[in-house]
């Protein structure tokens, strides 16, 4: 389980142009950051190259667990969540086959999906094809993981856009849930977090 | 392994529903099939000549339908990062895809191939070795159709790019395949065509994985 994440000089390049350089940030177990900084100012692009989905320019994206450094690549298959933009949602599937598989997908048990549905109050749309949920309804679904499959680090970004006021507050009671358990979140967000966060400005 | 049966059988069921699934490749099957005649000359000997190799083309052009979105879906609708970051290499995760593909497509069509050469004029003894070609051929078209449907990822136009990209691709199986199926018809040796059929096939199923996954994850970045 990752304890730690420590973000070492790290510079992202899109293309021809050079997003950041020389960004450093740790965090550990029970940390909130909330990363600021304006449109296309790399905030996606940070959370992922902590996943390990975009190659860093320069510098090192370094995982700790509570004996020692962590295996980048274990580390990121089992210890994280990364919730894009995107919900990663089948439109032509029900919510309960897409809950299914990425609960299994992700090494979840049953009940724990069970338990989910019950959290993320999905009972009424399971049946429901995901075209047919609101976007609000969509991100509640792929949330469900995060629930479902215990995870210490979340990458989330702008995870409560499309949510409605009581959903937010919800969703903020699991955050504070997931950091008093030990858990670690690094969120992209225009909006301030219901948790207590620090914050990471990207320049 | 629960991860891995978790995903095919999500691939199996996108598979039957992706571009129509395997009912629109056979009816587009059956549609060429039916052209072919119809531009090939109406004699029967002319067409039970090339009734075999017809039927293998028209396959090849069949397992090509719904290649394009192999991908693309996942690519676009975020699924792609979680398939990335999931338990299992993500060659793995690819040849899923293709497996997936074959059995819900590929499999079909395989089924169909010896009723479209028997219409086409071939003899009915052909078609055992014909279900077999059409069986292995057609992993080797799921499996190329996928890298080339991974290579494709994030263009506009992707099925024509696809198209572009994977038929020449499918030229050595074409060739051994139909030169199996032409040679049963003539009475010659056949087993070296499937032979080969099969080591392009084993190759195929090698090698693309380790291409689809590098270009699944250039897209990705």
């Amino acid at each position: 389980m990752i304890t730690a994440v420590q973000i070492d000089a790290l510079a992202l390049r899109r293309g021809e142009r050079l997003l950041f350089e020389r960004f450093d940030l740790t965090l550990r177990t029970g940390d909130a950051v909330a990363l600021t900084g304006r449109n296309g100012a790399g905030k996606t692009s940070l959370l992922r190259a902590v996943a390990g989905l975009i190659r860093p320019e320069a510098g090192s994206v370094r995982f700790e667990g509570a004996t020692g450094a962590l295996e980048a690549e274990t580390a990121r298959a089992e210890g994280l969540h990364l919730m894009g933009h995107h919900d990663g949602l089948k439109s032509g599937r029900t919510a309960r086959e897409e809950l299914q598989f990425q609960g299994q997908w992700t090494g979840a048990k049953a009940e724990a999906v069970d338990q989910a549905i019950e959290t993320m109050q999905l009972t009424r749309l399971l049946d429901i094809e995901v075209r047919r949920l609101s976007a609000g309804q969509r991100r509640r679904l792929a949330l469900a993981r995060l629930v479902a499959s215990p995870r210490a680090l979340w990458l989330l970004d702008e995870p409560l856009a499309p949510l409605d006021s009581e959903q937010r507050a919800r969703f903020g009671d699991l955050m504070a849930r997931h950091l008093a358990d030990g858990g670690l979140i690094l969120a992209a967000v225009h909006d301030p977090l219901p948790v207590q966060t620090r914050e990471a400005q990207i320049a | 392994m629960s991860a891995f049966s978790a995903l095919l059988r999500r691939e199996f069921s996108l598979a039957f529903g992706r571009g129509g699934g395997p009912l629109l490749a056979l009816a587009f099957y059956a549609c060429v099939t039916s052209l072919a005649p119809l531009a090939a000359g109406r004699a029967p000997e002319t067409l039970a000549a090339v009734a075999p190799g017809l039927a293998w083309l028209a396959l090849a052009l069949a397992s090509l339908l719904s290649l394009e979105r192999l991908f693309e879906r996942d690519y676009e609708d975020g699924a792609l990062d979680l398939l990335a970051l999931g338990p299992i290499p993500l060659e793995l995760t690819c040849a899923t895809k293709c497996l997936a593909q074959w059995l819900a497509t590929g499999a079909p069509l395989a089924l169909a191939a010896p009723i479209a050469a028997i219409a086409l004029g071939a003899p009915v003894s052909l078609a055992p070795l014909t279900v077999l070609a059409a069986l292995i051929g057609g992993l080797s078209f799921a499996f190329l159709g996928g890298l080339g449907a991974s290579l494709s990822l994030g263009s506009r136009r992707g099925g024509m790019l696809v198209a572009v990209i994977v038929l020449p691709l499918f030229t050595p199986p074409v060739i051994f395949g139909a030169g199996a199926l032409w040679a049963f018809g003539e009475g010659l040796p056949w087993a070296s065509g499937l032979l080969l059929l099969g080591g392009y096939t084993a190759a195929a199923v090698a090698l693309a994985p380790i291409g689809m996954a590098a270009a699944c994850r250039n897209a990705l970045s």
